[in-house]
């Protein structure tokens, strides 16, 4: 018997939303527990700021330009290469349970599996392989899916017609009638994507996602290795978590974030430091992806709506740990404590009132690129507790699966096993990690290319509809932590700018000839 | 802000575009080579699809022109405020042709989203015809006369 994976996503969750690294609104209490059990990562990164190139680099170990998901409603390839199936055909038994997010969702010809399989009733699929071979779809023997909300056709928006019909229009309508990204506000405070859920707890998809993994868990037998991804939708946005868990947290008693200067004057003259696509944003005269509400204008982002927002994700957040204690429980009840590795993290940030912004979009800065990563080996392993302050990627994941359960990493994976303390990492001469932003929408083009090495993280814009491919954002991050300096033209940081633009380009290398086509906005 | 979109595909089919034409100037074969529309009958100028997720929409037929090789339709019902799809069966040279895929509609999400399946369709037509294998290419084998124009 060997080691199982326990492998844990949120969407959208912020670095310093964890009581580990620092957060003091959520109450964090089982994730902690992981982080001072295992390893504990200040300087995770993703190769993409969005959903699904994020999750797509999870599962393949390849950076966006290999695996081809430039940007959400750009599909996986059903036959790209899968960790998920490398661990199934050494013996695995795998499950993905809740969200996926590989293939659009906004779906009206059905021709994606994701949606496919709850539509059809089931959990599996065989699907064709990279390498020729037919298997489970992506190397998952069971799926069972969910999103934000209950609209969609996934296994949580079936489950919930079927059993609680009522419960569907509680929820935040996350696309207007237009299907862009709904900007109508709620709450105390009108913050877009904001509403107050009677759903109760228990019907609400976080509790649901738990409650599949122990079901799926649960019918394993005892002697099974097992890789489960358990992914939770939330935090990500609508902020709609139910209403009676709001008592967790007054939004009244949030402080504002350290990243958000209340000062109108001081908030502009930040963003105007900064390359024109961020001003242009936040003014309303820029919308460049389908990330954010189409109508919503960050300027008019209230302090008490920051607060609001930042309350209700702390109680999804809270939410998501308690389910996270279930399954663990679950596990631990099984006879399985000792020889689980635990790993969570998420697949990108959330601005979350950072520079007076919300939401994502093409912005190479903390809110969005430091993630929260713990990795909590088996404690049959024996490794020790340690903190890792050098920076990793997401891109790591894949090889590090395949490095708990014995396997040597497929030479189709592009990062390294995640270390295990910092003496690991410098012994091993890991690379810098990088992060692209791609995004087409509707005859605005912008592209960034970012390098994170160490404290220095830089950012290059390529030519296209804003930019003119000279601009760009050197931050150092040991005496400039909230990034509020852009030292990219700052003449005493030229040297060093020139040579992480080297670095860049080298990691980079060729830029894909053809890019494949948006087939949804998401 | 305008939600209105123009969206377009485009594939290189290594064919005649006169063959090609046999097929995508047959609105009634459409379910043949688009993959997500399991049913098309076609009265008149009017064409019911139904999609694979049990949808049904009303097209209508706005221009069959096999001389210019250009076939338009509208998609109307209550997610629209406007469509217009054109396909264009370019002739390259005497073997090969370039089929372009138009998308205009409002809102401009829904122009984003026809484009996805409009391209999906293109490449089974290639696929096809490449191939010389598929349902599309059958239908024309065993009626090679019939014309919906």
């Amino acid at each position: 018997m060997g080691r199982k994976v326990l492998f844990v996503t949120t969407d959208q969750q912020r670095y310093d939303s964890l009581g580990c690294n620092g957060g003091a609104i959520a109450r964090t209490p089982v994730v902690d527990r992981l982080a001072a059990e295992g390893i504990r990562y200040q300087r995770a990164v993703p190769q993409s700021v969005v959903c699904m190139p994020s999750r797509s680099t999870m599962l393949t170990g390849q950076h966006p330009r290999t695996h081809g998901v430039w940007m959400n409603g750009v599909p996986l390839p059903v036959d790209a290469p899968s960790a998920a199936g490398v661990l199934q055909r050494a013996g695995y038994r795998t499950a993905l349970v809740g969200k996926a997010h590989f293939e659009p969702y906004i779906d009206p010809f059905g021709r994606f599996t994701e949606n496919t399989l709850a539509r059809q009733g089931l959990t599996s699929a065989t699907r064709p392989w990279h390498d020729g071979s037919t298997g489970p779809h992506r190397g998952f023997e069971h799926l069972e899916l969910a999103t934000h909300g209950a609209t969609g056709q996934l296994h949580y928006a079936r489950w919930l017609a079927d059993t609680h019909p009522e419960a569907i229009a509680w929820y935040y309508a996350t696309l207007d009638r237009d299907l862009e990204v709904n900007s109508e506000g709620g709450g105390d405070t009108g913050a877009p994507q904001v509403k107050d859920n009677p759903i109760p707890r228990d019907w609400y998809h976080t509790d649901w996602v738990a409650d599949r993994t122990i079901a799926w868990l649960d019918a394993l037998d005892e002697g099974d290795d097992w890789f489960c991804w358990m992914s939770f939708p939330d935090p990500h946005h609508p902020w709609d978590p139910p209403v009676e868990e709001m008592r967790r947290v007054d939004w009244r008693d949030v402080p504002l974030p350290a990243g958000y200067p209340e000062e109108r004057e001081r908030r502009e003259a930040i963003l105007d430091a900064k390359p024109r696509h961020w001003r242009q944003w936040y003014d309303g005269t820029l919308v460049s992806n389908f990330e954010a509400p189409l109508n919503w204008v960050p300027a008019t982002l209230t302090a008490d709506q920051v607060r609001e927002v930042n309350a209700r994700t702390a109680v999804e957040c809270e939410l998501i740990d308690e389910a996270l204690g279930r399954v663990l429980a679950a596990c631990a009840a099984r006879g399985w404590a000792d020889d689980v590795d635990v790993i969570f993290t998420t697949d990108h940030g959330e601005l979350q009132g950072d520079f007076g912004l919300l939401f994502k979009g093409p912005y190479h800065v903390d809110g969005l690129m430091r993630l929260p990563l713990v990795w909590r080996p088996a404690p049959s392993a024996e490794v020790a507790p340690a903190v890792v302050s050098r920076p990793v990627g997401l891109v790591d994941l894949a090889p590090t699966w395949c490095r708990i359960a014995g396997l040597d990493p497929r030479p189709w994976m592009e990062g390294t096993a995640l270390p295990v303390d910092d003496h690991d990492a410098d012994s091993r001469h890991r690379g810098p990690v990088v992060t692209e932003w791609d995004s087409e929408r509707f005859g605005v083009e912008v592209r960034l290319r970012t390098i994170t090495r160490q404290d220095l993280v830089c950012t290059i814009t390529e030519p296209g509809t804003v930019h003119d491919g000279t601009e760009g954002e050197l931050y150092d991050l040991a005496d400039d932590p909230l990034q509020r300096v852009n030292r990219f033209d700052d003449p005493s940081y030229r040297g060093i700018r020139d040579d992480l633009v080297t670095d860049l380009l080298d990691a980079l290398g060729p830029s894909p000839r053809q890019r494949r086509p948006l087939q949804a906005p998401v | 802000m305008s939600t209105r979109a123009s969206v377009r595909r485009h594939v290189i089919i290594e064919r005649p575009a006169h063959e090609v034409w046999s097929v995508v100037g047959r609105p009634e074969l459409l379910h043949l080579w688009f993959p997500g529309i399991d049913e098309c009958t076609v009265d008149g100028d009017q064409r019911d699809i139904t999609l694979a997720t049990g949808v049904s929409m009303t097209e209508r037929i706005l221009t069959n022109d096999p001389v210019q090789r250009r076939f338009q339709y509208a998609l109307s019902g209550p997610l629209f405020h406007e469509h217009l799809a054109t396909i264009d069966v370019i002739e390259l040279d005497t073997t090969s042709s370039l089929v372009v895929y138009a998308t205009d509609a409002a809102p401009a999400t829904m122009a984003l989203v026809l484009a996805g399946g409009a391209g999906a369709a293109l490449d089974e037509l290639r696929r096809q015809f490449e191939s010389s294998v598929g349902p599309a290419v059958d239908a024309v084998r065993s009626s090679p006369t019939r014309r919906s124009s």
